[in-house]
C-alpha cells in the first residue's frame, strides 16, 4: 500500500512536471501573440486559449477520448507510430497542457501588456534583435508573470480531475495521479487513504504556492 | 552631414496630415526642433531612428544610405548608428545602472568605457542601483549614458527634461551642454521649452503641422529685434490684475516672477499664458554673478 501510494504521487507531479514545462515552452510565444499581433483572428486563438477555465472538464475529456480512439485520423496515425494516447501517460499530458493553458498564457499575457512599448524600441535602438531583447530584457521584467503562469500551471495540473478521469482511466504508475486516487479510494469506502492522499495535496500545493508568492514579493521588492 | 527629406502620413488628434520634413544637420550640430505638441516633432526623431517608416523620401547619413523609398533601402534601427533617449527613459527595469550600460556595449571596446560614461554624469555611487530606485534626475542621466555607449552618430532625445522640476532641468541642461563639447556628438533635440532650447542649441527648427518652418539659430527666432542697447528678456504671462488706473501684469521669466506696470492700452494684448518680450531701456544694466 506504502509503495503504491508513492509511485502515485510520483506520477503526478511528474504529470505536473512535464505539463508545466511543455506550458512554459508554448505559452511565452502564445502570450507574445496574443499581446502582439494585430491578425483579424486573434480573438478566435483568445478564445480557444480562455475555454478551458469555462468549459466542463468532462468535455474537454469526451472530445480528447475520441480524438485518441485509434478510429480517428489523430489516434491511427500515432497509433501507426507506435504511441497510444488513450489510458496512456502521453494522452494525460496532452490533455493537461490543453486543461492548463490558459493558466500559464494569462498570467504571462497580462505581464506583457504591461511592458511600455519604449522598452522594447530602446532595446532595438541599441542594436539588439528581437529574440535578443525577449530573452534579456523583457522576460527577466516581467519574472513575476512567468513564475505566476508556472505555479499556476503546476497546481492547476496537480489538482486536475475530471479530464484524466475521461481520457487516463485508472491504470497504477501509468494513469493514476492522487486526484484520480482520492476518488477511487473513497469509492472503496478506504477513508484512510484517500484522507493521506488529500492532506499530502494540500499541504504540497500550500507549501508551493506560499514559497513562490513569497520569494516573488521579495524579487519584487526592488523593483517596486 | 546628415540628410533628410521624407514625406509621413500622421494621424494627429487635429486631424490627418502630410508631414514633410527637409532638412540637413551638419556634424557636431546641435540642433533643436522646437514647436507645440502635436506638431511632428516626436515623429521626426522616430522616422530617424527607424521606429517608424516614412511613405517616401530619403536619409543619408555621412554617405550612407538609412532610408530610400525608390531603392527600398529602409534599415532597422538596430543597423542604424544613434542614441535615443525617450521620454520616460525607457530603462531596463531588472538591470542595475551598470548592466544597462553594458547592456548596449557591442564590443571589448565599448566595455571598457561604461565606467567612464558612468562617472561622466556623475553615478558612480548608484552603479549598482536598480532603475526603480533612482529619482527622475538619475533616470535620465542613465538614459543618456546609455544612449551613449555605442558612440551613435547621431544622438536623439526626445523631450528629455520635460518631466523633472526646475533646478534639476538647469543643472541636465549644463550636464548636456558639457557632454556635447566633450564629445561633438550630432545631437537632435526635441523641446518646447526656451531656456532649454536657447541655452543647448546651435540651430533651432521650428516645426509647425509636420513641416520645419524656419531654420535659424535660436535668439534669432524668440528675440528678432537687433539690439540696441536694450536689455530684452522673454517671459510668459502668469497673471493680468487690473489695480485702477493701471494694470499689474506677472511674468514667468526663466524661473523668476516678474512683476510689472502697465497701462490698460499696453496690456490689452496680453493674454494668460503667451509670450511677451520685456524689454527695458535701461542700456546698461548691471550683472553679479551669484554664489
Amino acid at each position: 500500500m506504502e509503495s503504491e501510494f508513492i509511485s502515485t504521487m510520483v506520477l503526478t507531479f511528474k504529470l505536473a512536471a512535464v505539463t508545466t514545462v511543455i506550458l512554459l515552452l508554448i505559452g511565452i510565444p502564445l502570450a507574445s501573440f496574443l499581446v502582439f499581433s494585430k491578425m483579424r483572428f486573434k480573438s478566435i486563438i483568445e478564445t480557444i486559449v480562455s475555454m478551458p477555465l469555462v468549459l466542463p472538464p468532462s468535455v474537454l475529456g469526451f472530445y480528447l477520448l475520441l480524438a485518441f480512439s485509434p478510429a480517428s485520423a489523430i489516434g491511427s496515425f500515432m497509433s501507426e507510430h507506435g504511441i497510444r494516447l488513450a489510458f496512456s501517460f502521453e494522452g494525460l499530458v496532452i490533455g493537461s497542457v490543453l486543461f492548463s493553458l490558459p493558466f500559464m498564457v494569462h498570467p504571462i499575457q497580462s505581464a506583457l501588456s504591461g511592458v511600455p512599448k519604449t522598452i522594447f524600441e530602446a532595446s532595438y535602438t541599441l542594436g539588439k534583435s528581437k529574440l535578443q531583447t525577449m530573452m534579456r530584457v523583457i522576460l527577466p521584467s516581467i519574472r513575476h508573470g512567468v513564475i505566476s503562469g508556472i505555479v499556476l500551471a503546476f497546481a492547476h495540473t496537480v489538482g486536475e480531475f475530471g479530464v484524466i478521469l475521461m481520457i487516463g482511466g485508472n491504470i497504477p504508475d501509468e494513469t493514476r495521479v492522487a486526484s484520480i486516487a482520492i476518488y477511487d479510494e473513497v469509492e472503496s469506502l478506504n477513508y484512510a487513504l484517500a484522507h493521506q492522499y488529500a492532506l499530502t495535496l494540500f499541504v504540497v500545493t500550500f507549501a508551493i504556492l506560499l514559497l513562490v508568492y513569497t520569494l516573488n514579493k521579495k524579487s519584487l521588492g526592488g523593483i517596486r | 552631414m546628415i540628410y533628410i527629406n521624407i514625406k509621413k502620413h500622421l494621424d494627429t488628434a487635429e486631424g490627418a496630415l502630410e508631414a514633410h520634413y527637409e532638412l540637413s544637420i551638419t556634424d557636431g550640430e546641435f540642433l533643436t526642433l522646437f514647436g507645440t505638441s502635436g506638431a511632428g516633432k516626436t515623429t521626426l526623431l522616430r522616422l530617424i531612428a527607424g521606429l517608424e517608416k516614412p511613405n517616401s523620401g530619403r536619409i543619408e547619413v555621412d554617405g550612407d544610405v538609412w532610408f530610400d523609398s525608390e531603392r527600398h533601402i529602409n534599415l532597422p534601427p538596430q543597423k542604424r548608428s544613434i542614441g535615443f533617449v525617450f521620454q520616460d527613459y525607457a530603462l531596463f527595469p531588472s538591470m542595475s545602472v551598470r548592466e544597462n550600460l553594458l547592456f548596449a556595449a557591442e564590443n571589448e571596446k565599448q566595455r571598457r568605457t561604461v565606467d567612464e560614461l558612468i562617472d561622466l554624469v556623475e553615478l558612480s555611487q548608484l552603479s549598482d542601483r536598480l532603475p526603480a530606485t533612482l529619482s527622475g534626475g538619475q533616470k535620465q542621466r542613465v538614459a543618456l549614458a546609455r544612449a551613449l555607449v555605442r558612440h551613435p552618430k547621431i544622438l536623439l532625445l526626445d523631450e528629455p527634461l520635460s518631466a523633472l522640476d526646475p533646478a534639476m532641468r538647469t543643472k541636465l541642461q549644463d550636464e548636456l551642454s558639457l557632454i556635447h563639447s566633450r564629445l561633438g556628438v550630432t545631437t537632435l533635440l526635441v523641446s518646447h521649452d526656451i531656456a532649454e532650447t536657447v541655452k543647448l542649441s546651435d540651430r533651432l527648427a521650428s516645426v509647425v503641422s509636420g513641416r520645419i518652418e524656419r531654420l535659424c539659430p535660436p535668439m534669432e527666432f524668440f528675440s528678432p529685434q537687433t539690439l540696441s542697447g536694450k536689455l530684452q528678456l522673454i517671459g510668459e504671462v502668469l497673471k493680468i490684475e487690473e489695480d485702477f488706473p493701471a494694470i499689474i501684469v506677472t511674468l514667468l521669466v526663466g524661473s523668476s516672477v516678474v512683476r510689472t506696470v502697465l497701462s490698460s492700452a499696453e496690456a490689452s494684448e496680453l493674454c494668460v499664458g503667451g509670450r511677451a518680450i520685456i524689454s527695458t531701456k535701461a542700456f546698461n544694466p548691471i550683472l553679479i554673478p551669484l554664489p
